[in-house]
C-alpha cells in the first residue's frame, strides 16, 4: 500500500509540476487558435496535435489540468472545513444542536446538486471573466459539498467524545477548546484528511459532468470537463488516440484515492 | 432458316434495349426504415403540431396544393386546379375525381369543406389554421360545383397557395377514428398498420392511393415503413452505418462526415439548407443593461463593424468542416424564388472594422477597444449549453473581437433560461442562436420582420417601430403581404433583405448545408433542403431488386 501511496504521490506531483510549467512546456497558449491547423496530428509545434479550431492540445491539457488541479482542492478545503465545523459541533454538543444540524446535513444531501449548479449558474451575471467563472463554479462546489465529510465527522467525533481519554480529560477539568484543540482535533485528523481527499476527485469529476454538458468553465478557458466533452466523438478518438490525454483526469482520481490513509498508518 | 431469322427478330423484339438495361426498373416490395426522433403525440391530422406528428401526416396525409420539395413550385394533389381571385381574396379549387380513402370509400367535397372549415376554425385551434387566422374578418368555404370548393378570405393574402402544403385533407369518419390509429382511413401513400408507444410505427402502404407512376402502376413502390422512435441521433447513426435503417435526415457535419468516410456514396450533401446561426444584440429600452451599452448595441456602425470583423470562412469551414457557406442575409439562396440575389457575403475585413469603429469614436488603445467615455468595449453572449457547433462558432467570433480589441464572454446557459432571458426579462447583451425558415414564404415571416412581433429578435413587441429602418420593414411587409403580383411582392422583400444587411440588426453568419444519409439500396432519393429532406417523394423512392437489405 506503502508503494501504492509514494506512485500515487510521485503521479501528482508529476502531473502538478507539468500544469505550473504549462507556459513553458506549451508556449503556444491554451486559447490561440491556428485556423491552418484544425485537428493537427501530433507534431514538433504541437506535441498532442490541435483541436478542431486548431488550438494547441498540450497547452489545453496543461492549463486545464492546471484550473482543475488548483481550485478542486480549495473547494475540497472549503468543504472540509465546513463539514468539519458543523460534524464536530454537532458530535460534541449533540441535543437540539445535533439534530438540527443533522436535519441541515439531510437537506443538503438531497438536494440535487446539478440543477441546483444549473439554475445558479444561470442568474450569475454574463459578464464574468473565464476564470472568475471557474472560482465561481468551483466555490458552489465548496459551499453545497461539505454535507457528506459534516456527516462523516460527526460520527467520528460523537464516537472519539465517548472514549475513555476524553472522559478522564473532561474529569480533569480541561476546558472545551483545550479538548477539541488537543484530544478531538489530533484524533479526527485521519478523517479530515481522508475526506479532503476524497472530495478532491469528486469536485474535479462534478466540474467535468458541467463541463459534458457545456456548463462548466466558459471559453476559451480549458477545464477537463470540456476537454472530456471533447472525446464524445468515439470514431475520432479511435483514430487519433492522441487524443485520449485528458483522461489523466482518471490517474489524478485513483491518485487521490490512494493517497487517502488508512487509520492505523497515520497513528504510525 | 426462315425460322431462325424470326427466332432473332423475335429476340429483338422481346429482349430490353440496353438503355433500359442500365436503368434499374422501380419495382415494388421491400421495407423502408428509419427513426422518429421523438414520440409522436397526435395522430387526429388537424391537430398536428410537432416534428414527429408532421412526418407521419406528411407519410399519411393529403393535402390540395403540395410545394414540390425539390423545384420549389406549387404542383396539384388533390386539387386537380386551382385559380386564385378577387385581388387573392378567393381561391377556388377542382377536385380531383375518384380519389378514395384508405378504406375504400370516396373522397367527397363534403369532406373537404369539413377539413378546410376545421382547420380555420377558431374554435379548434388547428395548428394548420393558424396562417389563416392572423386577419380580421371571418373566412367562408362553400362548395361551388359538383367537384369545385371555393375558400373567401376577408382581406387579399399574398402566396396563398402555399398555406395549403400544411391543409390535411380528412373526414370526420377518419377524425372519429384518429384515437385509434391504425383504424384511421387517410389519403396519403401509407396508413398506419400499427404503432407500439416508445417502440416503432409500422405503415403499409394504402391500396387506394390516387397517384399511379407512368406505366400506369399504382403507387407508392415501397411496401412498408417502419419508424422507430429513436431520440439519441448517435445510436441512429450507428444504426445506419449496420444496415439497421435506410435513411437519416438533418445530420451535424460531424456525423455526416463520419458517413461520407466509411459510405461514401450513401452521404449526400445537398448544399445550403434554409437553416442559419445569428448573432444579434439587445436593443431592448429597459433591458437591464448599462446605458453606454446599449448605445454600442443601437449604433449602426457598430454592429457593422462586428460583422465585419468576423471572418465567416473559417466559421464555415472549421465548425462545419465545410458544410455551411457564409451567410449572405437573412435569406437562403436554398430559397429559390426569394433569395435576393444582388446581396453579397459581407467582407472579413478587421482593419476596416476597426477604421469604421474609430470613425465612431471608439479608441484603441493597450489592445483594449474603448468607447468616447473610456469604457472598455467587452459584452458577452449567450447561447445554449450542449451545442458543441454554437459554443465553438462563439470561441472563434471570440478570438476575431479579439483581434479589434473587444472582449467576448461568452456564456452558455440551458435552454429554458436563455428563452426566459431573450423574450422575457431581456437580461442579455448578445445572443448566439440557430434560426430555421419553415417558410419559403415572406409571409411566414411576418412574425420575425415586424417590429410588433413577439418572435422579432432584437428589439421584440415594439408599441410602434422605434426607428425609421423598422418602420421602413413593417411597411415593406405589409405591402408585400397584400401585393398578389409576384415581381412586386419580390422586389418589396428584396428592399426588406437590403435593410436588413445594411443596418445589421441580426448578424447571419453561415447557412449550414442540408446533410443527410441514404442507403445506397434504395433508388429515386433526391435530397433536398426543405423537410422532409430524403423522403419528400416517398411514394416514388424504390428498394433496387425490389427489398431492403
Amino acid at each position: 500500500m506503502k508503494y501504492l501511496r509514494r506512485m500515487a504521490m510521485a503521479l501528482l506531483a508529476v502531473i502538478y509540476l507539468a500544469a505550473l510549467l504549462a507556459g513553458w512546456l506549451a508556449p503556444a497558449g491554451y486559447a490561440r487558435q491556428f485556423r491552418d491547423s484544425p485537428a493537427a496530428k501530433p507534431s514538433a509545434l504541437f506535441w498532442l496535435g490541435t483541436d478542431e479550431l486548431g488550438r494547441d492540445s498540450l497547452a489545453r491539457l496543461l492549463h486545464g489540468s492546471r484550473v482543475s488541479l488548483s481550485l478542486a482542492p480549495a473547494a475540497a478545503a472549503l468543504a472540509t472545513v465546513i463539514g468539519a465545523a458543523a460534524g464536530i459541533s454537532a458530535g460534541i454538543w449533540g441535543g437540539w444542536i445535533d439534530t438540527g444540524l443533522a436535519r441541515v446535513m439531510d437537506l443538503f444531501l438531497s438536494v440535487p446538486w446539478l440543477f441546483l449548479l444549473l439554475s445558479v449558474r444561470a442568474v450569475l451575471p454574463l459578464n464574468v471573466r473565464p476564470l472568475e467563472s471557474l472560482g465561481i463554479t468551483f466555490l458552489l462546489l465548496g459551499l453545497l459539498g461539505w454535507a457528506g465529510p459534516a456527516r462523516v465527522l460527526r460520527s467520528a467525533a460523537r464516537e472519539i467524545t465517548g472514549e475513555d481519554f476524553m472522559i478522564q480529560a473532561r474529569a480533569r477539568g480541561c476546558s472545551r477548546v483545550h479538548l477539541l484543540t488537543h484530544h478531538l482535533l489530533p484524533n479526527l485528523a485521519p478523517v479530515l484528511a481522508a475526506q479532503f481527499w476524497m472530495s478532491i476527485p469528486i469536485f474535479i469529476l462534478s466540474e467535468a459532468n458541467l463541463g459534458f454538458l457545456g456548463l462548466g468553465v466558459s471559453q476559451p478557458l480549458p477545464s477537463w470537463g470540456n476537454l472530456l466533452a471533447g472525446l464524445q466523438n468515439v470514431d475520432a478518438v479511435v483514430s487519433c488516440p492522441w487524443r485520449l490525454a485528458p483522461l489523466a483526469l482518471l490517474l489524478v482520481v485513483m491518485a487521490c484515492f490512494h493517497l487517502i490513509v488508512p487509520m492505523e498508518d497515520f497513528s504510525k | 432458316m426462315k425460322i431462325r431469322w424470326a427466332c432473332f427478330a423475335l429476340g429483338l423484339l422481346v429482349a430490353p434495349s440496353p438503355r433500359a438495361a442500365r436503368l434499374p426498373e422501380p419495382a415494388p416490395g421491400g421495407e423502408l426504415r428509419f427513426c422518429l426522433h421523438a414520440e409522436p403525440k397526435n395522430f387526429n391530422p388537424l391537430m398536428v403540431s410537432e416534428e414527429p406528428d408532421e412526418m407521419i401526416q406528411y407519410l399519411t396525409g393529403a393535402v390540395l396544393i403540395r410545394i414540390n420539395r425539390q423545384t420549389q413550385i406549387f404542383e396539384p394533389e388533390l386539387a386537380e386546379s386551382w385559380q386564385v381571385v378577387d385581388g387573392g381574396r378567393k381561391i377556388e379549387f377542382t377536385l380531383r375525381e375518384e380519389v378514395r380513402f384508405s378504406d375504400g370509400v370516396p373522397l367527397t367535397p363534403a369532406d373537404v369543406l369539413f377539413s378546410l372549415r376545421s382547420v380555420v376554425d377558431p374554435a379548434l385551434h388547428s395548428p394548420a389554421g393558424e396562417p389563416f387566422r392572423g386577419g380580421k374578418g371571418s373566412i367562408t368555404v362553400s362548395q361551388t360545383g359538383s367537384h369545385r370548393i371555393l375558400m373567401s378570405l376577408p382581406s387579399p393574402t399574398a402566396g396563398v397557395e402555399r398555406l395549403f402544403d400544411q391543409v390535411p385533407i380528412t373526414s370526420a369518419r377518419a377524425i372519429e377514428k384518429s384515437e385509434r390509429p391504425d383504424d384511421m382511413p387517410v389519403l396519403g401513400p401509407y396508413r398506419i398498420a400499427s404503432y407500439r408507444s416508445g417502440s416503432a410505427l409500422l405503415l403499409t402502404r394504402n391500396p387506394f392511393y390516387w397517384k399511379k407512376d407512368q406505366a400506369g402502376r399504382r403507387l407508392p413502390y415501397i411496401d412498408s415503413v417502419r419508424l422507430s422512435i429513436q431520440q439519441n441521433r448517435d445510436l441512429e447513426l450507428a444504426r445506419f452505418l449496420r444496415g439497421d435503417i435506410h435513411l437519416i435526415d438533418g445530420m451535424d457535419a460531424e456525423s455526416f462526415d463520419r458517413v461520407a468516410e466509411k459510405r461514401p456514396n450513401e452521404a449526400r450533401d445537398a448544399g445550403r439548407s434554409l437553416e442559419s446561426e445569428q448573432l444579434w444584440f439587445n436593443q431592448v429600452a429597459r433591458a437591464p443593461i448599462p446605458e453606454y451599452r446599449k448605445e454600442w448595441f443601437r449604433s449602426r456602425q457598430f454592429r457593422r463593424a462586428i460583422a465585419q470583423a468576423i471572418n465567416r470562412a473559417d466559421l464555415a469551414r472549421l465548425v462545419y468542416r465545410s458544410h455551411a457557406a457564409p451567410a449572405i442575409g437573412p435569406v437562403s439562396p436554398a430559397n429559390l424564388s426569394w433569395f435576393n440575389a444582388r446581396l453579397r457575403v459581407p467582407t472579413f475585413d478587421p482593419d476596416a472594422s476597426l477604421m469604421s469603429l474609430k470613425a465612431a469614436g471608439f479608441s484603441l488603445a493597450g489592445g483594449t477597444l474603448r468607447d468616447r467615455q473610456g469604457h472598455a468595449v467587452e459584452f458577452s453572449v449567450i447561447t445554449n449549453a450542449g451545442n458543441k457547433s454554437r459554443e465553438r462558432l462563439a470561441s472563434m467570433i471570440q478570438q476575431d473581437l479579439a483581434r479589434i480589441g473587444i472582449r467576448l464572454n461568452v456564456v452558455t446557459l440551458d435552454f429554458g433560461s436563455l428563452i426566459e432571458r431573450i423574450t422575457r426579462t431581456f437580461d442579455y447583451e448578445s445572443c448566439l442562436l440557430g434560426m430555421v425558415n419553415v417558410d419559403l414564404d415572406p409571409s411566414g415571416e411576418m412574425n420575425v420582420w415586424l417590429s410588433s412581433a413577439s418572435s422579432h429578435p432584437w428589439n421584440p413587441a415594439q408599441a410602434s417601430p422605434e426607428t425609421p429602418w423598422e418602420a421602413e420593414i413593417d411597411r415593406l411587409m405589409r405591402a408585400q403581404a397584400v401585393e398578389t403580383a409576384f415581381t412586386r411582392r419580390r422586389a418589396l422583400f428584396d428592399r426588406v433583405q437590403e435593410i436588413i444587411v445594411e443596418e445589421a440588426p441580426v448578424l447571419v453568419l453561415v447557412d449550414k448545408n442540408s446533410l443527410s444519409a441514404v442507403s445506397a439500396s434504395l433508388g429515386n432519393v433526391a435530397p433536398v433542403v426543405l423537410h422532409p429532406q430524403t423522403f419528400w417523394n416517398i411514394d416514388r423512392i424504390y428498394f433496387r431488386g425490389g427489398t431492403g437489405r
